[in-house]
């Protein structure tokens, strides 16, 4: 799997209830309204300048707190193609690749908004195509990697009927 | 070599001998999804073709994150569940039961040895009950209700050791606190804590909840204890009717090994607030004292149990809430209600100036029962602090245990309760 998209850049201890708030998303499962809200509390125009297939960059723990699958969701259908960080909150790393939504833990403290990247997941490594520069990436386990590329969970119990984790 | 209690629970249930970083299929002994998850799984489970849930009785649905539902959107996923729960036999806990968190020990579903998943992050609280409880998503929720399965990466496992009683005026909120400013919100990420010591042993199982709730707020996967002679009589006392509940206490081996041990003499811990907008920004009471708040809530699944209700009456029976703060109180669960009812805790705090809301989320996650102003400062007893989580992202909210926002009710700031306990 090779993602390309362009950086925007957000801090560490990136929540949940950042990413899609508590305030919307118990009332609907219309992910498309609820993705005009993803990222507001922290860059109200997110949702208006995300290009489909753009990477939203991140420091440590992003993701933390609350289980809600909506967040993952709300990036996915706002048009995100993939989320780096320098590392995840462990709920939200299972929904991501439950829901189809790649996740990539790297080094991303050289990364600055706008710059054009390239994620090469098997190959396990970040290109940084405006700076020239390279990062490793932190593989995923094959069993999640199996479960991303099904295309999510739910892809993957109609394939196998179970967990296929050998 | 020896084993800590998350490798040993997922070992028994796996079947396999689980070591931390192995990749194992466990059975579960329970599942639960809530109002903001629960539909979202329903919705999965269709997408996986599922057609009947994995004995039902073992999985209950909860509503209790929009109870009484605010809106017509809410009111339609709430009737989805209902029908969901219906048609494939499973338990359903709806307005006014109580917090899912609360009714799942309560009603008798986990104890000692549990393998426990939930689509709610905080349903690592069981671990006070020596179960492996974890918080998951919405589709994983859905696989585990087709499949009676779950599959887990085995946590390497950091150990608190708490020495030393807790002082008089400090609780086992101001102990969590005080553990998740020393490590930070990620400092147990993908790990299970184990939480053991002289001042884990002196609290009561109420108390334990609390501190087994907020693991996850250090970004572990699950809080866990040991079940001594308090956790058994607990469990004895809340069974299931059903007589569900095949339990085996789980103790760790002494050469278990931890990512890190950690040790700390509480003896002289003072009363602890988090302040805005972080878990972690964790200060001792005199640093933020004074700070004027215009609402204190009381409740959640962190501290709405009935000795967290007592705390909060000691302090304010026959005194009034300041007139510049509204007091919300929400019971955990029904019965927590009608035993502070019997007890003349609820009388007392009514009296005091509380707003006493239906036993449930509430005010905690921002959907209603009280969603403050702009620039408004709260304080609760809630396990979260972010921007926005309440509900407005202009308002502040502090963290603290019942006996502190019971004084800082009264205070119209924020107060240290021993100057109360006096």
């Amino acid at each position: 799997m090779k993602l390309k998209g362009r950086a925007h850049c957000f801090g560490g201890d990136v929540n949940t209830d950042y990413i899609i708030s508590g305030k919307y998303k118990f009332k609907t499962l219309d992910m498309k309204e609820l993705a005009s809200h993803v990222m507001e509390d922290l860059d109200p125009d997110f949702a208006k300048k995300v290009q489909p297939g753009d990477f939203v960059v991140a420091g440590r723990n992003f993701g933390c707190g609350s289980s809600r699958e909506q967040a993952p969701l709300a990036l996915l259908n706002a048009g995100v193609g993939a989320v780096l960080a320098a590392s995840f909150a462990r709920i939200f790393y299972r929904n991501a690749i439950n829901t189809g939504l790649p996740v990539v833990e790297c080094d991303t403290a050289g990364i600055s908004a706008g710059d054009e990247l390239l994620a090469d997941m098997e190959g396990g490594v970040l290109r940084n195509l405006t700076r020239g520069t390279e990062t490793p990436i932190k593989p995923l386990p094959p069993f999640m990697l199996k479960v991303l590329g099904d295309g999510g969970l739910a892809a993957h119990f109609r394939k196998y009927g179970t967990f296929n984790i050998d | 070599m020896g084993k800590t209690i998350a490798e040993k629970i997922l070992s028994r249930k796996s079947g396999q001998d689980a070591r931390a970083n192995d990749l194992v299929v466990a059975d579960l002994d329970f599942r639960m999804g809530q109002d903001g998850t629960s539909p979202l799984a329903i919705r999965a489970f269709e997408e996986m073709r599922g057609k009947r849930v994995f004995d039902p009785q073992r999985a209950a649905l909860v509503i209790d994150h929009s109870a009484p539902s605010p809106l017509e959107g809410v009111s339609a996923l709430h009737h989805l569940m209902r029908s969901f729960a219906k048609e494939q036999g499973m338990i359903m806990y709806d307005i006014g039961d109580g917090v899912c968190h609360q009714l799942v020990p309560e009603k008798g579903h986990v104890g000692p040895g549990s393998l426990v998943i939930g689509a709610d992050s905080h349903t690592c609280t069981y671990g006070a009950l020596n179960a492996f409880a974890t918080g998951v998503g919405s589709t994983d929720l859905a696989a585990a209700l087709i499949s009676g399965k779950m599959w887990f990466k085995v946590p390497e496992s950091l150990r608190f050791v708490c020495r030393g009683r807790l002082p008089a005026g400090v609780y086992s909120k101001d102990l969590i606190l005080f553990l998740i400013g020393q490590v930070t919100a990620d400092g147990a990420t993908y790990m299970a804590a184990e939480y053991t010591g002289e001042a884990i042993g002196a609290l009561s199982v109420d108390a334990r909840f609390t501190i087994a709730n907020m693991a996850i707020e250090m970004g572990a996967k699950a809080g866990l204890m040991e079940a001594d002679d308090k956790v058994l009589a607990w469990v004895r006392e809340h069974r299931a009717p059903s007589g569900r509940g095949n339990f085996e206490v789980v103790s760790p081996d002494p050469e278990a090994a931890y990512a890190r041990v950690l040790e700390y003499d509480v003896s002289g811990l003072e009363p602890q607030v988090a302040k805005p907008h972080r878990v972690d920004n964790v200060a001792s009471i005199g640093e933020v004292a004074g700070t004027a708040i215009q609402q204190a809530v009381l409740g959640t699944c962190t501290n709405g149990r009935l000795e967290d209700l007592r705390i909060a009456a000691g302090i304010l029976k026959g005194r009034r809430v300041h007139p510049e703060v509204r007091f919300i109180v929400a019971p955990a669960s029904r019965r927590i209600y009608l035993e502070a009812m019997d007890e003349g805790i609820i009388q007392d705090l009514v009296r005091s100036g509380a707003a006493v809301v239906t036993p449930g989320c509430g005010p905690c996650v921002g959907t209603h029962n009280g969603v403050p102003a702009d620039g408004e400062n709260v304080i609760s007893t809630a396990n979260r602090n972010f921007k926005g989580r309440m509900g407005n992202s202009k308002a502040f909210i502090y963290l603290a245990s019942p006996a502190t926002v019971a004084a800082s009710a009264l205070a119209g700031a924020i107060a240290d309760p021993r100057e109360y306990l006096k």
